[in-house]
């Protein structure tokens, strides 16, 4: 429930930042530069005078923004990769299942990070970067699921009348196995802004002037000796959106899972 | 166990050789030599001398050829020499910066586990009471909180305002003037931090685990049965439900390597720390080639390495594995 809460409100943050935010978030104001939390600046301003909570509100665009589409490819290519695995079987199955271990195996922030170097850093290539780099659990459920469903008279049923597999997969399979696929879609979330804000603060995700939450915390860490505002309200604002996302994911697990009603 | 073993070393071969694979391929397709950077500062080069340079370094053959090419160097442990203006062999390179990653990484898993076991554990045990409600709270803020973040908290605190504890690199400046003893002490001083911050995360999660686990092995036949038969609550807890509830943390365990080393790049850049996420972070930043294939495999064979410890470990725990192994 405080899920949905926070989820809910970040939506509105972001959909109305540009009427929430008190001022623009690249307008410079050269008397308060540095200046710390008063009534002119809530959250006080940076190195430019630029208004810090103007940018936090701009930035939670940003990190939804990444957020959902990253995690939207990586649950499309799970679902795609773990169903013809869990279907088909076989070579076919052996083979995906065996690149999906090799993909466990990299350190996946290394190759984010190898990746995003190499091309231009910046928003598109780090939520495709992101999303490629993160379906290896969603495969492996679909596939589970696939296993257990396979042999169901449901899906039976359908093959005798002569259903294509196609139909079978995303008419019959696919519906009964979407509840982990949501929980897990969810949690990605949470992963995908923490992943965004690492980038975006080693300097390689969002590039400034865009303004970003992990951006900010660059400039909280380069001024952590006199500005100590800039380093602690963005950390805070990812704290309560990726807390915001695993406690509905959470929550959906619990409300999904049949297993759990009975206690 | 041989049997075991030299399959598990198969496994892990053909693993390492996808892993390098796939890497090869994601760095030179994607756009941008390691020429550039040494021609975009020279605006003076010809197109005769940067093509001299692509061919000095292989870069002009098709990819396959430069992966196998790759591969028959890697096989007797050469992974060529630096593209930065030290030229010094990658593996040199990567060797010196092993240890104080490793090292800060198993004192964070040690951590871990010592602190996330036992909490796990005591919610379990003490289930929807006030103390479980607190540490659900904690793990969840745990889970949440970005390590990066913390990393700064920790300094703007311990480094700023109680200035206690050094926010930046592994040795102080006069620390060659130093006693062993104060070596020691300084080199300690300089780890709480990291190790905190790189630690944090994965105690949120394990202690998670280990609740859930834990809850579900209560729940089996067996321990009815010991409840049964009249046994304290703490053999049924210690002697028969924890070896089983810890089969799946040690699984875990080995599946997080793969986080902790990427985790380093994270940490060692904020902390200064000469470790191999720091390496792995300049050479990104310079198109290194070698150095981060170097690094990606050495990073890989890490990992593999952790979950092959992992598969022994749930051998020597679970009597049922050790007999089909």
């Amino acid at each position: 429930m405080t899920g949905a809460i926070i989820v809910c409100s970040l939506f509105f943050v972001s959909i109305l930042s540009p009427f929430l935010s008190p001022y623009d978030p690249s307008e410079i104001d050269r008397y308060n530069i540095l200046s710390p939390p008063d009534g002119k600046h809530l959250l006080g301003t940076d190195d430019l005078g630029r208004d810090v909570l103007s940018r936090m509100i701009h930035g939670s665009s940003i990190s939804l923004a990444v957020g959902l589409v990253s995690v939207g490819i990586a649950t499309v290519m799970g679902i795609v990769f773990g169903s013809i695995a869990g279907y088909y079987r076989g070579l076919i199955d052996v083979t995906i299942m065996r690149f999906v271990d090799i993909m466990l195996s990299i350190p996946t922030f290394f190759l984010i990070l190898a990746v995003i170097a190499f091309l231009e850093p910046g928003i598109w290539n780090i939520m495709i970067v992101i999303g490629l780099t993160s379906w290896m659990g969603v495969a492996r459920l679909v596939r589970a699921e696939f296993l257990s469903l396979k042999n169901r008279e449901f899906v039976l049923a359908s093959k005798s009348i002569g259903s294509s597999d196609f139909r079978i997969i995303v008419k019959h399979m696919l519906p009964n196995s979407l509840a982990p696929v949501i929980v897990s879609a969810v949690l990605g979330v949470a992963a995908a802004v923490l992943v965004e804000s690492s980038l975006s603060f080693l300097g390689i995700g969002v590039q400034p002037p865009t303004p970003s939450w992990g951006n900010i915390l660059t400039l909280g860490k380069d001024n952590i000796e006199i500005a100590w505002w800039l380093s602690v309200f963005p950390g805070l604002a990812i704290l309560i959106t990726v807390l915001g996302y695993n406690l509905l994911g959470e929550g959906l697990r619990d409300a999904l899972d049949p297993r759990l009603w009975e206690e | 166990m041989i049997t075991f073993l030299s399959k598990k070393s198969v496994e892990i071969a053909v693993t390492l050789l996808g892993i390098t694979l796939i890497s090869f391929f994601i760095i030179h397709l994607a756009p941008g030599k390691p020429t550039d950077i040494l021609t975009e500062l020279n605006p003076k080069i010809t197109p005769e001398a940067r093509e001299m340079l692509e061919k000095y370094y292989g870069l002009d053959k098709p990819i396959i050829v430069q992966y196998g090419l790759w591969i028959k160097r890697i096989l007797k442990l050469d992974f060529g020499n630096s593209f930065s203006t030290d030229r010094r062999p990658v593996m040199d390179k990567i060797m010196e910066r092993i240890p104080i990653t490793l090292t800060i990484n198993a004192i964070s898993m040690v951590i871990i586990f010592i602190i996330a076991v036992p909490i796990g554990i005591s919610s379990a045990v003490r289930r929807y009471s006030l103390y479980d409600r607190i540490t659900t709270v904690f793990v969840f803020i745990g889970f949440s909180v970005p390590a990066f973040w913390l990393a700064l908290l920790l300094m703007l605190l311990f480094g700023i305002h109680l200035d206690i504890l050094p926010i930046s690199g592994i040795k102080s400046l006069n620390y060659e003037n130093f006693s062993t003893m104060d070596k020691a002490a300084d080199l300690i001083k300089h780890l709480i931090l990291p190790i905190f911050v790189s630690s944090f995360g994965g105690l949120a999660g394990i202690s998670r685990y280990m609740r859930s686990s834990m809850l579900e092995v209560v729940r089996q036949d067996y321990i009815t049965t010991a409840r049964a038969k009249g046994l304290s609550e703490s053999k049924i807890i210690y002697g028969h439900a924890l070896r089983n509830a810890l089969l799946p943390i040690i699984t875990l365990l080995g599946l997080s390597v793969p986080g902790l080393i990427g985790g380093s790049v994270i940490f060692e850049q904020i902390f200064g720390i000469p470790g191999m996420g720091q390496l792995f972070y300049m050479s990104v930043m310079t198109r290194d080639y070698p150095l981060i294939m170097g690094i990606l495999t050495i990073g890989a064979f890490l990992t593999l390495i952790g979950n092959l410890l992992a598969d022994i470990g749930y051998a020597v725990a679970d009597p049922r594995i050790r007999r089909q192994v």
